[in-house]
């Protein structure tokens, strides 16, 4: 097992915001089985803002500590804002992640800002 | 808490009669095997002993043995030493996909070197097909190499057969035996195979210990080269405490045996019938009777093991798993992919060996826990999600 940080320990076992939105204003969905890690994020937008954010999460314990502390960054966040955040932000947020973890730590920003230009996109296709 | 290993192929504590046998060749019997003098008798009687009682365990010649450091030296020893030895004859190696990594990876080696290798396919459950070997087997070939049971699923291969194959052909026929040796019955002049790999502490003796049985006239050229040391295949002053470990754990696993695999096996079966009762979404890797008997490997439907193992370790339990998180090159079981299991499943294998400190007792605690996990991983899977909107859908 690798050395994890306190804060990731912390994450996966008591990972924040689990599940899938229901009729969610943006979905973003990224990796597969073989890479090992696959990431679904849905969220809720109010007034630009991400009011609700879910996720769900097929991976291993930095897999599941990045999604849920990408969840928490992104709460309440605009859509700008929740744009600018970084794979390394996250994996600082969490204390760090295992060199040879880090690359889980890009799947968490990426599956979000995938949710955040579904949630574009099918905006300007509305307008 | 409770604590609970199911990892015993990683390690397994060293016996107590083992331990006691080592300790007076540190210190007391402390004299080098090769030296004229008095002080090398007591250590080079105690490397005969060993020697016989590792011979004894495989119905080998005592001649025929050669201490190593562990199988994968013994491996590379019987690979690489005889390729070397032998290349004027041919340089066409066969092995098989679900190999160890001291085999495989000396192979890709020797591929740089020139060699050509042939690795035969498996079926779902990990056999060896011989009739896929005597396919294989050309002019050039002058090696196959193939394991006795596999480390990870417990898989036993049709040896006896396998070598009717290659001696058909006048091949020579290495196995590497490392996780069949002290659990099922193996005899080299019943199976036929001219070398043998088995590590000591797969059979409660210490890490570090090893050996290469090596049938007379069988020629290979030594990894390390210096003095005469084991006849000449392996240079440096033995490491005497360690093989007589090895010696007196072959010794205790040859007299139990017979004891050590039931018990196992018990517990093992028991523990499968009772994951298997409790837990739905789980698949059985290896084939369900050729198997050794502490192995138990399944798939875990829907989550990945790195997070099966690590919420597992929080309960007291320690397994462990083929997926490619938990793997230092995060590349899942090459073990399972040549068996044809698809990815999410090889990302959720658990491997569960059965050792001495196993109750069966204790299995409606590791179902419990393992139970309780696995609902926790696959409530925030996105496969699980997905699986139960297809049934609810098709329902």
């Amino acid at each position: 097992m690798p050395e994890y940080s306190d804060k990731v320990m912390e994450h996966f076992t008591k990972p924040r915001n689990i599940g899938e939105l229901e009729n969610p204003d943006g979905m973003g969905e990224v990796g597969n089985p073989v890479c090992g890690d696959m990431m679904k994020f849905t969220i809720k937008v109010k007034d630009d803002r991400i009011e609700d954010v879910k996720y769900l999460t097929f991976g291993c314990g930095a897999a599941i500590a990045v999604s849920s502390m990408v969840s928490e960054m992104a709460k309440g966040k605009t859509l700008d804002e929740a744009m600018k955040i970084t794979n390394k932000q996250v994996a600082e947020e969490l204390n760090g992640l295992p060199g040879n973890k880090m690359h889980c730590s890009n799947l968490g920003a990426d599956a979000l800002h995938k949710a955040i230009e579904d949630y574009r996109a099918k905006v300007n296709a509305d307008s | 808490m409770k604590k609970i290993n199911l990892d015993y192929t990683a390690a397994a504590p060293v016996d107590k009669e083992v331990l006691e046998k080592m300790i007076p060749f540190f210190s007391e019997y402390y004299g080098n095997p090769s030296s004229g003098h008095s002080l090398g008798e007591i250590p080079r009687k105690a490397l005969q002993e060993a020697r016989e009682n590792v011979a004894g365990l495989i119905g080998a010649d005592p001649a025929a043995i050669i201490f190593t450091a562990s199988a994968s030296e013994a491996n590379n020893l019987a690979v690489k030493g005889f390729a070397k030895a032998n290349m004027k004859k041919g340089k066409h190696i066969v092995t098989s996909s679900v190999e160890h990594f001291s085999i495989l990876n000396q192979l890709k080696t020797l591929k740089k070197e020139g060699f050509s290798v042939t690795e035969l396919p498996v079926d779902n459950y990990g056999l060896v097909n011989p009739a896929d070997l005597a396919e294989a087997i050309t002019d050039q070939t002058i090696l196959v190499s193939i394991q006795a049971a596999n480390p990870e699923i417990g898989t036993i291969q049709p040896i006896k057969e396998l070598v009717a194959v290659a001696k058909e052909r006048d091949v020579v026929f290495h196995t590497d035996a490392a996780a069949a040796v002290g659990w099922i019955p193996i005899d080299v002049q019943k199976l036929g195979v001219d070398m043998l790999s088995l590590a000591g502490d797969q059979f409660y003796g210490p890490k570090g210990s090893g050996a290469l049985f090596v049938k007379r006239g069988v020629r290979v050229m030594p990894l390390i080269e210096g003095g005469i040391q084991e006849k000449g295949l392996r240079a440096g002053t033995e490491n005497v405490a360690l093989v007589a470990g090895l010696g007196e754990a072959a010794r205790i696993a040859a007299e139990q045996l017979e004891e050590r695999a039931e018990k196992a096996a018990a517990f093992r079966d028991r523990l499968k019938e009772s994951l298997f009762n409790s837990i739905p979404h789980l698949q059985l890797n290896g084939h369900p009777e050729k198997r050794v008997p502490r192995n138990l490997n399944i798939s875990v439907s829907f989550v990945e093991g790195e997070a099966l193992l690590m919420r597992l370790d929080m309960a007291g339990i320690n397994v462990s798993s083929g997926s490619s998180c938990t793997s230092q090159a995060l590349k899942s079981s090459h073990v399972l992919t040549a068996l044809g299991v698809p990815p999410e499943l090889a990302q959720g294998s658990l491997q569960l060996t059965a050792g001495p400190d196993n109750k069966i007792e204790d299995i409606p605690y590791i179902t419990e826990q393992l139970a309780d996990v696995a609902s926790i991983l696959r409530n925030m899977s996105p496969l699980y999600h997905q699986y139960m909107k297809e049934a609810k859908q098709n329902a």
